[in-house]
């Protein structure tokens, strides 16, 4: 388990991180969210011991990490970058190595990688000759080549074509399901509600907000229900302890609490056939300006 | 940790040098440079040979005897009137004839009086040289001009590369994914021994180049006049190149595009060229020399011209070498604060003694 307790940074006299605390649990996929300069990138640049913080922790199952414990982080950064003129496969290989991988495990790893990620074609071309999406795929190799202990990626869906990342998605979840512990950032809160485990949401430097996705989800609002006739629900802004949020003829939006919701659906099948009946939780979207604002 | 740091180091240094080999403006720079200094040794034995192997024709009337043919080709003529149609001809440039007078013979030019011939036949004083070893000036300034270029090609070549590499890690940002992995320290470390290496290797090809070609045109004496120079200077360039090529990194880090590299580099630039303009302009200097063979940046000239110019005593390179390597433990230790500070600091240049506060 990543745990990040008390971190806080300034520069100057501006404070970009103000006592972050959360925690990415083993084998869990931990989405980040946040506006554009709420911090996620400072944090995960502290993670990863790129910067220093100026105060607070980073500990992997209780004991805090240093340099050599980070060498296992796999990391892909905002601003994705290769050596342009440099053979896929030798790169991919390289940065291995610069993890601490020998040199026969790297080139096997590599190998395996790139064939995994579609990329065993252009293992000997440069970089730069390659399409977006597959230098998107070679930086997600240089993420997971040298198997890491923890996964941080930062933005892995930004610029990415629908192949790529239907590719990202795969391998995140394939990492996540072997034990490691993911934590990645994201803007497209309907990726990170489709796909996160756990979600920590941070605005202005500070967290706002963390937790298992769904309990954040319910936690934001009160139980509403979704209930979908045939004919027309007038009659639903009659019934006691019902507040109808929206209504479009057979279709209604409403809240109550699930003893009501009950006796609305019983209410619903002596009038007509319904359609469907399901609770509504609130969307990530909806969590998140509640606890942004 | 300090296994994992050499490794790291080690690593970074060999991917530097086949970043390099595979450059073809590396490769061509490297070649035009061994190419200059071989020319330059060939045409310098051909002109030299030339001007000792130069005889002037002169006709010899059968029955005159010379006392010396020294520098004089000599072609017997039967009579005084043959001698003279050769010189008509433009055959010779002089006829010599018997005569009545002490000498025995007389010299008969065209239009002007033969002064080769004439110098040849005259008696010479002896002459005592009081300084027999001191060098002739036009090699001195070959040599001076010769430490001079390849010092400064192979400085300007290699410190623009690590510049220009320090530059592509910024603005590619592979070089957040390389600190993720490496401590900045490691990587500028490795970039520079990367580059020190290739530049030392070029430096001991043109130094053997240099050698053999010497050797293969026969100029052997001037091989062993230059040979202990030439060691010197391979030496005093390997470890002041290292300080070069930190000055270089640490100045470029500042920056985050090609284009800027230039202005960025410019100071660093000058303190390489400045050397090479001193030793062209003042080689025959002694107080100047002296000066420069202990200055950091010019040593690796100034030195190693004091030691062919044999005014150097022996102690004096080890000294300078180890001022240049006192100055090269400060210069890489601050060009590292310099770059841990500014890697990642992209988009405008960033302040000097912001990246020395850090």
């Amino acid at each position: 388990m990543l745990d990040i307790r008390g971190v806080t940074k300034r520069y100057g006299d501006r404070r970009v991180l103000d006592d972050v605390t959360f925690t990415v649990g083993d084998g869990r996929l931990t989405g980040f969210v946040g506006g554009n300069g709420a911090g996620k990138t400072t944090t995960m640049r502290i993670l990863l011991g790129v910067l220093q913080a100026d105060a607070g922790t980073v500990s992997i199952d209780g004991t805090e990490i240093g340099p050599a414990d980070r060498r296992r982080f796999g990391y892909m950064p905002e601003e994705r970058g290769l050596y342009p003129k440099m053979p896929v496969a030798e790169q991919v290989t390289y940065l291995a190595r610069l993890h601490g991988v020998d040199r026969r495990t790297a080139a096997a790893r590599t190998t395996d990688l790139l064939a995994r990620l579609d990329l065993s074609a252009h293992a000997g071309d440069a970089v730069e000759k390659l399409s977006l999406g597959n230098q998107q795929r070679v930086q997600v190799a240089a993420a997971l080549v040298h198997d890491p202990e923890v996964l941080v990626l930062d933005e892995p869906f930004s610029g990415l074509d629908p192949m790529a990342v239907d590719t990202v998605l795969g391998v995140l979840r394939e990492t996540a399901a072997s034990g490691v512990p993911v934590l990645f950032s994201s803007h497209q809160l309907d990726v990170v509600e489709r796909l996160c485990d756990d979600v920590v949401v941070i605005a202005d430097g500070s967290i706002r907000a963390a937790g298992p996705q769904d309990e954040l989800r319910r936690a934001a609002g009160p139980a509403a229900w979704e209930l979908l006739v045939d004919g027309d629900v007038a009659w639903l802004r009659d019934e006691p302890g019902v507040v109808v949020r929206e209504f479009d003829g057979g279709y209604a939006l409403f809240e109550a609490d699930d003893a009501v919701a009950q006796r609305v659906l019983r209410r619903a099948v002596q009038h007509g056939t319904v359609g469907s009946f399901a609770p509504r939780v609130p969307r990530l979207s909806e969590v998140f300006r509640e606890v942004v604002r | 940790m300090n296994g994992s740091f050499a490794r790291s180091v080690q690593l970074v240094a060999v991917r530097e040098v086949q970043a390099r080999v595979r450059s073809r403006a590396f490769v061509v720079s490297a070649l035009i440079l061994i190419g200059m200094v071989v020319a330059a040794i060939v045409v310098g034995g051909i002109v030299g040979k030339a001007t000792a192997d130069d005889t002037t024709p002169v006709a010899v009337v059968d029955g005159v005897s010379l006392p010396s043919t020294d520098g004089l080709d000599v072609t017997t003529a039967q009579t005084a009137a043959a001698a003279e149609r050769l010189v008509e001809r433009g055959d010779v440039d002089a006829a010599v004839l018997p005569s009545d007078d002490a000498l025995g013979y007389r010299v008969v030019g065209l239009d002007d009086a033969p002064a080769e011939v004439v110098a040849a036949l005259s008696v010479s004083p002896d002459v005592e040289l009081l300084d027999p070893d001191a060098l002739p000036g036009g090699l001195v300034y070959l040599v001076a001009l010769a430490f001079g270029v390849v010092y400064f090609a192979s400085a300007v070549t290699f410190g623009q590369s690590i510049a220009q590499s320090v530059v592509e890690e910024k603005s590619t940002r592979v070089v957040e994914i390389l600190m993720a992995a490496i401590p900045a320290r490691a990587l500028l470390a490795g970039k520079v021994l990367g580059n020190s290496v290739m530049a030392f290797a070029q430096i001991v090809a043109v130094a053997v180049a240099a050698a053999v070609t010497l050797a293969v045109t026969g100029q052997d004496n001037v091989y062993s006049m230059l040979g202990p120079s030439m060691l010197w200077f391979v030496g005093f360039f390997a470890v002041g190149f290292v300080l070069i090529a930190s000055l270089f990194a640490a100045a470029a880090v500042l920056v985050s595009r090609q284009e800027d590299v230039g202005s960025v580099t410019t100071p660093v630039m000058m303190l390489v060229m400045i050397p090479y303009v001193l030793i062209i302009v003042a080689y025959d200097s002694p107080t100047i020399l002296g000066a420069m063979s202990y200055v950091p940046f010019s040593a690796p000239i100034g030195m190693p011209m004091r030691v062919f110019l044999g005014t150097a005593e022996w102690w004096e390179p080890i000294l300078s070498l180890a001022v240049i390597a006192a100055s090269v433990v400060v210069v890489v230790l601050v060009g590292a604060r310099v770059y841990e500070n500014a890697l990642l600091r992209t988009g405008s240049r960033v302040k000097l003694t912001e990246a020395l506060r850090g």
